[in-house]
């Protein structure tokens, strides 16, 4: 790479991060720290029921036992847990009755992100949970939804209004024993999205949640629970931001999907944490458990990831393949530049018969960034005639950057037939030189070359996302290729 | 129009152009001709901007300005073009995508506004005529999979849509059947008017029986040792390159 594409790069390297604002408002805290009473407290002021709270504590107990995990491939000085908030709420009641009472400043806050919770303005067709720090702030279009039949609201309402749908999934695919960072999150999660599908409906709008941390020293702990009844469609969308802080941010959330018989759900995902600055400081740290279950036959669960943000990723969506013909699908483009760090991949288990997985994972690393692919593909003993196609490419920019590969296979059924491809390229200078000879600069021949590698991800996204998921590419890409 | 003074030119420290004088007008077609390595390819590359070429000594003038002091997207912007021997494949970058982009950038850089969607569409469709190019090659990526004779017409079609001022053909016949080769020749023939110029780069004269050169210049270990009309171009085609090299003892 010649030296004038270096510095271009490090010039798009630097560019600002432009959700880091931090919006004044008035919130209600716990004091830094975890016990059971902190959790008591927070279920208290969440006016939970009694099921709720033994959940919580039971978790608890269970996450005491555990130690935080390193095996990915991201280094990170040690987190002390009873230095983090686990409560953070804007003061005013979230309790609205009408969007029109929402404070305004939130209001502003959302709007300035470029999240409209105005129903009129609203492009038609998608409906908004905004969680602010702990706490949903608001929920658009839900009269409309509940008119078919189906519940989109947030997670502490699905407590109180829907308990019995709530009791008889949560922790159903992710249970509290799950790893450390979903131990903790059943411990103190503070709210997030809840969704049911009722049979025979397809959801005809995109719900999305959009998750705004705020609050300095607080953690974000969200759940989303999304269940699609027997025949039924949902397409999700989901996306965060943070303001830019110099200390690191814990952001642990659960995101458990369900599907039913011949039920669909396509969950979507743009990341753009604030990933700290050029020189790794702050940033958010996105441990993140994420995990689908193809529990009805030829049910189909497809997660679509875009990954530019926060300091540390660790995530790997994941689908349990229970039902016979049921499909699994991952799409990822992770990106990390500066010293942004990435363990991301899936699993896919495969226990019913015929079922089928298809992963296709783009990593690109920039800067002095690291970015892993970790998959796991396995094949139970049972599940005959099991497909899998994986395809990992990783694309350097600059030569300070690594990309890895961490396949894992098992297969315990001779009729399987899993498939792994992997590359790794760069972008070729002659392709950079190509582009600005039709009179176009490095920056966007970058953002060009990587949107192209990237096709096969974006394809898959709602359209309105899909444009803003190459816009951010293009930012967070101004200052990475090789 | 492009004035070439006293061009010197190395490649990883070798001199391979050695002083190279050469003036282009407006509505002319100037064929450069020579031997394999005498430096043709070196001439258009360096005026297109490769960075790796170093630039020792002399200018190149286009319209006024030292095209060596711009940047590789500023001289296409100014008007140059280059259709590439090799061209180069973007997976997953569509043919529309990119020349919508660079339109758009040239457009901008001459304070335009930036084109109307449909009337592109419509554009690019009629320019795609000039080479004869299937529609079904602007939705796929730019060169991914073509033919030899798909990427060079494909070199042709971006030509016929940015409209340059000035257009060098690098080697655009190599590879081609005879065939292909008419129909890119026309494509060329259609797009010159009395305001841009061309410059042909090609080892054979086979290609300028189809696109008639004004002059025929002769570039041999890094100089132009002799010009002419096209008539020069039949000589050569006659005699063969040994003549030339025969007849410069001197280079």
């Amino acid at each position: 790479m010649s030296s004038t594409e270096v510095s271009t790069i490090e010039e798009l390297a630097n560019k600002e991060y432009k959700f880091g604002f931090v919006t004044d408002i008035e919130a209600e805290s716990l004091p830094i720290g975890l016990n059971e009473e902190t959790i008591k407290k927070l279920s208290s002021i969440k006016g939970e029921p009694e099921f709720m709270l033994e959940w919580r504590l039971k978790a608890y107990r269970h996450w005491l036992t555990l130690t935080e995990p390193h095996w990915a491939n991201v280094h990170y000085p040690k987190i002390n847990y009873q230095a983090i908030s686990y409560y953070s709420a804007p003061k005013k009641k979230p309790q609205l009755n009408s969007l029109d009472e929402l404070d305004p400043e939130l209001r502003k806050t959302f709007e300035k992100l470029g999240i409209s919770l105005d129903e009129q303005k609203r492009l038609s067709g998608v409906a908004v949970d905004a969680v602010f720090d702990s706490v949903s702030v608001a929920t658009t279009f839900r009269e409309k939804l509940s008119e078919l039949g189906i519940i989109f609201c947030s997670f502490s309402e699905a407590v109180k209004n829907h308990p019995d749908l709530v009791k008889k999934y949560l922790g159903s695919v992710v249970p509290h024993t799950d790893n450390f960072f979903a131990s903790l999150n059943s411990a103190v999660f503070s709210d997030g999205s809840f969704v049911y599908i009722p049979k025979g409906v397809r959801c005809p709008m995109e719900l999305s949640t959009y998750f705004r941390m705020n609050a300095a020293n607080t953690g974000q702990f969200e759940r989303t629970l999304i269940i699609a009844d027997e025949g039924a469609y949902v397409s999700y969308l989901e996306g965060c931001t943070a303001p830019q802080r110099d200390e690191n941010q814990l952001h642990a959330a659960v995101v458990e999907l369900i599907a039913l018989d011949n039920a669909q759900i396509k969950y979507s995902t743009v990341q753009n944490w604030y990933a700290g600055d050029k020189d790794g400081k702050g940033g958010i740290y996105n441990f993140v458990t994420k995990r689908g279950a193809c529990r009805g036959v030829n049910s189909k669960i497809s997660w679509t990831q875009v990954e530019t943000g926060s300091a540390i990723t660790w995530k790997y969506p994941s689908c349990i393949l229970q039902g016979d013909n049921s499909i699994g699908e991952f799409y990822s483009v992770a990106v990390t530049n500066n010293l942004q760090q990435a363990d991301t991949g899936t699993k896919m288990i495969h226990l019913g018969r015929n079922t089928r997985s298809t992963i296709i994972s783009k990593g690109i690393s920039a800067g002095r960034s690291n970015n892993s692919y970790r998959g796991q593909v396995k094949v139970a003993r049972r599940a005959e005639n099991a497909r899998n196609f994986s395809q990992c490419d990783s694309l350097l920019l600059g030569d300070k950057c690594g990309a890895h590969t961490f396949p894992y296979l098992e297969i315990n059924n001779p009729s399987a037939q899993v498939e792994h491809e992997a590359t790794t390229s760069k972008i070729g200078e002659d392709q950079i030189f190509y582009l600005n000879q039709r009179g176009i600069s490095t920056e966007d021949a970058i953002g060009l070359i990587v949107n192209g590698y990237c096709k096969e991800v974006f394809k898959e996204l709602p359209m309105e996302f899909a444009v803003e998921a190459q816009k951010l590419l293009s930012i967070s890409l101004e200052g990475s290729v090789g | 129009m492009l004035e070439i003074k006293n061009l010197h030119v190395k490649v990883e420290g070798k001199e391979i152009l050695k002083g190279i004088n050469l003036t282009v007008n407006a509505g002319e077609v100037h064929a450069i001709m020579g031997p394999n390595g005498s430096g043709k390819s070196t001439l258009a590359q360096t005026l297109a901007g490769k960075t790796e070429y170093e630039v020792t000594n002399g200018e190149a003038l286009f319209e006024g300005k030292n095209l060596l002091d711009l940047s590789p997207e500023v001289r296409a912007r100014e008007g140059v073009f280059l259709a590439f021997q090799y061209p180069i494949e973007l997976p997953g970058v569509s043919n529309t995508n990119l020349l919508k982009t660079a339109l758009n950038e040239i457009r901008k850089y001459r304070g335009l506004e930036a084109i109307d969607t449909m009337e592109f569409l419509s554009m690019i469709k009629s320019k795609m005529k000039l080479v004869e190019l299937e529609q079904s090659l602007l939705s796929r990526a730019v060169n991914e999979g073509f033919s030899g004779g798909e990427k060079k017409r494909n070199e042709i079609f971006q030509m016929a849509v940015l409209e340059p001022k000035l257009a060098i053909l690098d080697e655009t016949d190599s590879g081609l059947d005879i065939d292909a080769l008419r129909i890119v020749a026309n494509g060329v023939n259609k797009l010159k008017t009395k305001d841009n110029a061309t410059i042909v780069v090609t080892h054979y004269q086979r290609l300028l029986d189809y696109i008639i050169p004004d002059f025929v210049h002769v570039l041999y270990k890094g100089k132009i040792v002799m010009s002419g009309g096209k008539e020069l171009a039949l000589e050569l085609e006659d005699k063969g390159y040994d003549w030339v090299k025969e007849d410069i003892p001197q280079v």
